[in-house]
């Protein structure tokens, strides 16, 4: 690899010269650009960035990236970038999913590699539908869902992908939506610092297929009297000034929404992303039951422990430093070998 | 050991030898060690250990029953052998189970302490064949192992129940004698493999010992037989199974190829001991990762053939299932990558623990798509070796996925080979591309990832890393070159030929099919592929032997086949394709040449017996058999 220092980059070397073919008005527009906007500030390579997907209208997203890139099958991308990441600890590599493509199909492959935490940022379109597919109700669709594939509403209780995500051994799990892109750019920067694997939740608005889904909790004039951004070591507050609220634990252990003028800033919640227990967190994820309730945005957990990739290489350093390198004429005599003369 | 009775020692060419037990009694390592002594005398050897899928099934039952028949001789041999010559009994059960592959006169030694009435019982004897004369055809030997081997260790401080479990160290050592074989090499092996458990040592080493003194001095046997060393060429030899083997390539292979090894594997039986012996071997850099099912297994190893390494993936049946889609995404990628299959019974969990060769048009068809990829099958146990190397060449020049089609049979069976020549081996050039090899509208040098090699039609492989190289890949059609996403039907059409291409030019790069044709006039050709090798070539020697003629050809290349295939077909005018399937390779040959090939078929769990295949050969040629 080059020693040279990282040139000075913007937001045209990361795109690549091939037509963007989203939806207009689609909220993955808005995730490119501050994508594509970004990566100049991280300090990294374009040669030594890999951009990964499985299938899905989010997972077109490596073809606009000036970057390598895979576009994989649906679901799988978790798995591919855990082969490439164990195998080149000097890229970044950042996997781009949507929720039928790592919560359904994929899902087995995501929860492992959190739990592996393998180094790699995974970004997760949540747009509550299958778009690419033309509409249909996703693992994240509210229940009662209308779509072309139940007309008579969605039976199935939806995953909460932040909740997922804990429960799955996640050591950094965040959530921001396609509105604020200020707020995507500090959080994928968090993720991309991360040594491990990183979940980010994207909440991303299909404005074919599901067009508003987050507006009650994104919308630019509801937005801070619904979004509740986590800040590490700061009390849980948002709402207009004056009419602050905040997170407060009640005496049974679970999290509720307090009005601040009423019960002072002392009872408040001090968010805390790296406790090692995540039951606060996983109590964090579960405050609003569904986007037309406060909801947390920012870090929920941002733990340290070990990565899967340097702990595999750790294992074939100590091999090598015990037996030496691997003699393969020695190898093929490990049994008992004789002699004709 | 003690000097007894003096015992005649009669001269045998070759011996075949069953130990058979309860799936607890450990006879697939006492037929291992016989083996290994075996080797170690130099005598040729080949062994088929069949064992049932339940690790314990209930004891004393005709379906826990484990066997390890092992064929040892003076000369050269392919197969364990059709018949065994003596048969180890340690129950009723293993008795029953196998009664029926033994000729008449042949050799019994049975366990006589477990012929009680429970075992008899549990093995569906309504009465005791030791004293009900339905065993008079045979020599029997009855032996009460359980008892003598308690009563030895006893003066070891070690508790009967304990005591009991080394009986298989007793039958071993009876049978060492019955075809006097070293003892150190056993001796040495017990105390080097209990070193940590002194007492078990101990117990297993009395129980040996006192195996080997019955044997001497009970004056039960008349004589005990010898089977001299064969004739191999000179060199150094190692007991090897076709997993170690292959597992071995796997690594010397990537050693020749400069590549870092990443194997992704979800366990599954016949194919695990790959996964664990790679795992075993960290110090040759290896990575490897039991992945969470056998798509990320097959996932995860595309990916690090991505970034420059050598992906590989094992698995049976089943999981060949499930790698499918990944297999096409690998075609279109067009990136290095091997998948073994070690092939066992189906469809669906099927016979886990038995061998099959049905697995041949899935891996030649079993994808979505026109989907074309190299597939060759090792030929015996040593021959893995060469094969995984073989699948690396291939899957590195060509840039493809490349399935090895091993067996349950080879993967676990044993046979000697001398260790070939490592500085002889070819090195295997990666190639990676290093510079841009466009020049875009603009007039700057730019990377397309789809120009093709003109001769190889290989594509470039550059794994991330290089500046100016950027480029994306993926499963959507490609265009021509460029690589970039392409819906024109003009254009994929001609991806689809250049795949095929690519692929059916391999024929090119591998040798011609060789027939073995003695006389250069048989009428009727023998096909082979994969382990049934051994069978096919063993009958064919056999039907020689007899003054027939038959010719004999094996395919290691399943896809692409060798350039002269359609020449050999034509030639004869009997074709037989004995197979544990269906006929899928006859169907092939058939569908490929037009040839009148006749499929033997035989789907029950174990290879070919040498006899069924001198006998079909017999009755085409017009002959009795
Ligand atoms: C094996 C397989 N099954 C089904 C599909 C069809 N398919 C493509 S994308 C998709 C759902 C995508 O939904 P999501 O991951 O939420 O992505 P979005 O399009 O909403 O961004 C489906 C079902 C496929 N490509 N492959
Ligand atoms: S279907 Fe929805 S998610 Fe897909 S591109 Fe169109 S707006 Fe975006
Ligand atoms: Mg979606």
């Amino acid at each position: 690899m080059t020693t040279t220092a990282i040139p000075v980059t913007t937001r045209k070397d990361w795109s690549s010269d091939q037509e963007v073919r989203w939806c207009p008005g689609c909220g993955d527009y808005s995730i490119l650009a501050a994508v594509q906007m970004l990566m100049p500030e991280l300090g990294v390579r374009r040669e030594s960035t890999v951009f990964l997907s499985g299938i899905g209208c989010a997972a077109r997203f490596p073809y606009y990236m000036n970057t390598y890139g895979m576009h994989s099958i649906h679901g799988r991308a978790p798995a591919i970038a855990t082969g490439l990441a164990t195998t080149r600890p000097d890229l970044d590599v950042w996997v781009i999913t949507g929720d039928g493509d790592s919560l359904s199909i994929g899902g087995n492959h995501l929860i492992h590699a959190l739990r592996r935490n393998v180094r790699v940022n995974i970004l997760m379109f949540n747009n509550q539908i299958y778009g690419l597919t033309k509409g249909q109700y996703s693992p994240t669709s509210e229940v009662a869902k209308v779509t072309k594939s139940t007309p008579f509403g969605s039976l199935d209780t939806p995953f909460n992908p932040v909740s997922l995500a804990l429960g799955a051994e996640a050591s950094f799990v965040a959530r921001t939506h396609d509105m604020d892109r200020a707020h995507m750019q500090e959080t994928f920067r968090r993720a991309h610092e991360h040594n491990g694997a990183a979940f980010v939740e994207v909440l991303q608005n299909c404005n074919v297929f599901n067009d508003g889904a987050f507006e009650k909790i994104t919308g630019k004039e509801v937005r801070s009297n619904m979004l509740i951004p986590l800040v590490h070591g700061h009390p849980i507050v948002f709402g207009v000034e004056g009419e602050e609220r905040g997170v407060a634990q009640r005496a049974d252990g679970g999290l509720e929404i307090v009005t601040v003028g009423e019960t002072g800033p002392a009872g408040l919640l001090v968010h805390d992303e790296k406790r090692d227990d995540p039951g606060l967190a996983f109590a964090l994820s579960r405050l609003a039951r569904g986007p037309y309730e406060p909801t947390p945005i920012g870090v929920f957990r941002a733990v340290e422990r070990p990565e899967y990739g340097a702990q595999m290489s750790e294992q074939i350093v100590q091999a090598q430093e015990k037996r030496g390198l691997g003699d393969v004429a020695a190898l093929l005599r490990s049994g008992s070998s004789w002699t004709v003369e | 050991m003690a000097s007894g009775t003096h015992h005649a020692t009669e001269q045998l060419d070759q011996v075949i030898v069953r130990f058979a037990g309860d799936s607890g009694d450990g006879m697939q390592l006492t037929g291992d060690r016989f083996t290994t002594s075996s080797a170690l005398m130099g005598n040729d050897m080949s062994t088929f250990p069949d064992f049932p899928a339940e690790i314990r099934a209930p004891a004393g039952t005709l379906n826990g029953v484990s066997a390890f028949q092992v064929h040892i001789s003076d000369h050269d041999i392919l197969t364990p052998g059709d018949s065994p010559n003596a048969l180890v009994a340690m129950n009723p059960a293993a008795l029953k189970a196998n009664i029926d592959l033994m000729a008449k006169g042949t050799i019994l030694i049975v366990n006589s302490d477990s012929f009680e009435e429970r075992n008899l019982a549990k093995a569906g004897y309504a009465e005791n064949p030791l004293t009900d004369g339905t065993l008079g055809a045979y020599t029997v030997y009855e032996v009460p192992m359980t008892s003598i081997t308690q009563e030895v260790c006893k003066e070891a401080g070690v508790k009967p129940r304990d005591a009991e479990r080394s009986k298989n160290f007793f039958a071993l050592g009876l049978v060492s004698w019955l075809y006097t074989r070293p003892v150190d090499p056993t001796l040495k092996w017990i105390n080097e493999r209990f070193s940590s458990k002194p007492q078990v040592a101990e117990a297993n080493t009395r129980a040996f010992r006192a195996g080997f003194d019955f044997g001497e001095t009970a004056e039960l046997f008349e004589s005990n037989y010898e089977v001299r060393p064969a004739t191999f060429e000179p060199g150094e030899y190692v007991q090897v199974t076709g997993n170690s083997a292959l597992a071995w390539g796997l690594i010397a292979g990537t050693r020749l190829a400069g590549l870092p090894l990443f194997l992704g594997s979800y366990p599954i039986t016949p194919a695990s001991d790959i996964l664990h012996e790679l795992s075993r071997r960290k110090e040759f850099g290896i990575r490897t990762f039991q992945a969470e099912d056998e798509i990320a297994g097959i996932g995860a190893a595309l990916g690090a053939s991505f970034g420059g390494s050598l992906g590989v993936t094992t698995t049976s049946g089943p999981g060949l299932d499930l790698k499918s889609e990944t297999l096409g995404l690998a075609i279109n990628l067009e990136l290095p990558l091997v998948v073994v299959d070690v092939q066992r019974g189906g469809p669906s969990t099927g016979l886990p623990t038995k061998t099959e060769q049905a697995d041949l048009l899935h891996a030649m068809y079993g994808r979505h798509g026109e989907a074309p990829l190299p597939i060759i099958a090792p030929q015996t146990p040593s021959d893995c070796f060469a094969i995984a190397i073989e699948a690396i060449r291939i899957a590195v020049k060509y840039r493809t996925p490349v399935i090895v089609l091993s067996d349950g049979y080879l993967a676990n069976g044993a046979e000697p080979w001398r260790l070939p020549d490592l500085d002889a081996l070819e090195t295997i050039e990666p190639g990676f591309a290093s510079e841009p090899n466009h020049v875009d509208e603009e007039g700057n040098p730019s990377f397309w990832p789809y120009i093709r090699d003109p001769q190889t039609l290989a594509r470039p492989w550059a794994p991330p890393g290089l500046p100016g190289l950027e480029h994306r890949i993926g499963g959507l059609e490609k265009s021509d070159g460029s690589g970039n996403v392409s819906y024109e039907g003009v254009n994929h059409e001609r991806m689809v030929h250049l795949r095929r291409d690519k692929i059916a030019g391999i024929a090119a790069d591998i040798p011609l099919l060789e027939v073995n044709d003695e006389t250069g006039d048989a009428q009727l050709l023998l096909v082979s592929w994969g382990s049934t090798y051994a069978a096919v070539a063993a009958g064919v020697k056999r039907i020689r032997a007899r003054g027939m003629k038959a010719a004999h050809a094996h395919f290691r290349y399943l896809n692409p086949m060798p350039t002269n295939t359609g020449e050999v077909m034509g030639r004869y005018a009997q074709i037989l394709v004995p197979e544990i399937n269906l006929g899928q390779l006859s169907r092939i040959l058939r569908a490929e040449f037009l040839v009148d090939a006749k499929s033997m078929s035989k789907m029950q769990g174990n290879p070919f017996r040498v006899g069924e295949i001198e006998s079909a050969i017999t009755e085409m040629l017009g002959g009795k058999s």
